[in-house]
């Protein structure tokens, strides 16, 4: 699913290398945590992994993507097989809830039909079924959120990457987006959630895997122990 | 593409439009205003032209022949006269027509009696095919052994013709510069739209998007601003024009100007104008949205 092999990363115009060497394997169905301090290089890896930039050295494959070679017209190809949540929602805020996710479909030209069997579907999946035709603004944080889930969710990718899902949350909405994640992932999602809260990567058990100044250590099942 | 999709990315188009109420009404105030002034320029380079060929058509050589020939020597003349390449039409006026027409244009014929039709000459009215070809052709007219004199009114021809010349170009330089602020003005009005929507944007990068999905909306902004301006600037251009040539046929220049009928050439204007909505707004459009795609 996801296969990282001595990926560099150097962005144009400085002299230090953000990633060195990264080797990454990430298996279907795999739930995963990406930890480590400010400008270890988190961002980086989700940028590489949803084709926003391109690697200095090694080889990516996504989703059966070569992301070393691909071409710009077929980056919406690799992102449709990914459902991206970031820490700031990015919801479009005169849209509702329910028009949030459908947009989703829309884009990669689904079928009214299918959106309106689909839609509902996962607003349920995220408890969000009441709350379908209120604006983002009017929602909690850990709503909004939810609704990013279901966006992320409702076009079925097979890998669901999630920056800093819980940075805006308290402690308990940010356990329930966790809840969330795990949930999905039990569903046969493959799940990357970048994540610096300790207790909440604790909570879950989960694989983990840590970056430093650049450098992957991946812990296992052994970071608990 | 599917209709519904299609339907879908023609409301966001119109989402565009009517939620940047104020940037979307100046651009089509400077789409129709740009197109007012060029279809001015361009009407009233039709006019003149049109003027220029109703001169062609009413325009007239004299050429007189000389006395010594006979009336029958100078009716042979016509042959030479018609391998002429500019000449449309011959006539030959003998020497009796020429002072019965003289004659017609006063009241009193009685002070004539006393004068005889060969005081006057022989002589061929000749019609053009191209008035801007006057001078060569009279002087070619004056290189036929048997013509004596020839009368042309070569200043007022080239008068015209200069005037023509002029605005043409002027119409040219108009419409060039007229089209390329036109296009600014639109693409800026997209731009600020986008710049607006570029969280948006992103957002749809993100979901798998692909660059005409993005663009399209855009673009049917942009078509439907261009269209509103021409069609704006069409039903003005159409009232100015009346006012105008209404109040020139009422004042003297009347009876020198006849201006084309707006019914006569309003079809090809409003396709005209059609035309430069549609482009200027479509690639104003994809103009200002490119930058947003590079991601």
């Amino acid at each position: 699913m996801v296969s990282l092999n001595k990926v560099r990363m150097r962005y144009p115009g400085t002299k230090r290398d953000v990633l060195k060497d990264i080797d990454l394997e990430i298996k279907d169905g795999e739930f995963v945590f990406l930890i480590g301090p400010s400008g270890s290089g988190k961002s980086t890896i989700i940028k590489l992994l949803t084709g926003e930039v391109r690697a200095t050295g090694g080889k990516i494959r996504v989703n059966d993507f070569d992301l070393r070679s691909i071409k710009r017209r077929h980056l919406p190809k690799l992102r449709r097989t990914l459902g991206v949540i970031f820490q700031d929602f990015r919801l479009i805020e005169d849209m509702s809830v329910y028009d949030n996710v459908a947009f989703a479909m829309r884009v990669v030209g689904a079928s009214s039909r299918d959106i309106r069997k689909r839609v509902p579907y996962v607003l349920d999946l995220v408890g969000l079924s009441d709350c379908k035709n209120r604006l983002p603004r009017e929602l909690s944080g850990g709503e909004q959120q939810r609704v990013a889930i279901a966006r992320a969710l409702v076009n079925s990718p097979g890998l669901i990457i999630a920056d800093e899902p819980t940075g805006n949350l308290d402690p308990a909405k940010s356990l329930e987006i966790m809840l969330l994640l795990r949930k999905i992932n039990e569903l046969g999602t493959t799940v990357l959630v970048v994540s610096h809260e300790k207790e909440l990567v604790n909570a879950l058990g989960k694989r983990v895997v840590s970056l430093d100044d650049g450098v992957l250590t991946d812990h296992g099942g052994e970071y608990y122990k | 593409m599917k209709l519904s999709r299609f339907g879908y990315l023609f409301r966001e188009g119109l989402r565009g439009v009517f939620s940047h109420g104020f940037r979307s009404f100046a651009s089509i105030t400077v789409i129709a205003a740009c197109l007012i002034i060029m279809g001015s320029f361009a009407l009233l380079g039709v006019n003149i032209d049109s003027i220029i060929k109703d001169m062609e058509q009413d325009s007239q050589i004299l050429a007189f022949v000389d006395e010594s020939l006979t009336q029958d020597d100078a009716r042979l003349l016509e042959g030479a006269i018609r391998t002429l390449s500019n000449v449309r039409e011959v006539r030959f006026i003998t020497r009796e027509e020429a002072l019965d027409n003289y004659k017609s244009q006063y009241e009193d014929t009685s002070i004539f009696n006393d004068i005889d039709a060969s005081v006057l000459r022989n002589r061929y009215v000749v019609y053009l095919n191209d008035i801007t070809l006057m001078e060569a052709t009279k002087e070619a007219l004056e290189n036929i052994p048997g013509v004596a004199d020839v009368n042309a009114e070569v200043e007022i021809a080239e008068g015209f013709i200069t005037v023509r010349n002029v605005v043409s170009v002027i119409t040219a330089i108009l419409i060039v510069v007229l089209l390329i602020i036109s296009l600014f003005m639109m693409s800026n009005t997209i731009k600020l739209a986008t710049f607006t929507r570029r969280e948006e944007i992103a957002i749809m990068k993100m979901v798998g998007a692909n660059n005409g999905f993005i663009r399209l909306p855009f673009v049917i902004e942009g078509l439907i601003m261009g269209l509103l301006g021409a069609g704006i600037g069409f039903l003005l251009e159409w009232v100015v024009y009346n006012f105008i040539a209404e109040r020139i046929t009422e004042s003297m220049a009347g009876n020198l100007f006849r201006f084309i009928p707006f019914a006569q050439i309003m079809t090809p204007l409003l396709i005209v104008y059609l035309a430069v909505g549609v482009l200027v707004g479509a690639f104003g459009g994809g103009m200002a949205i490119r930058n947003y795609l590079k991601v």
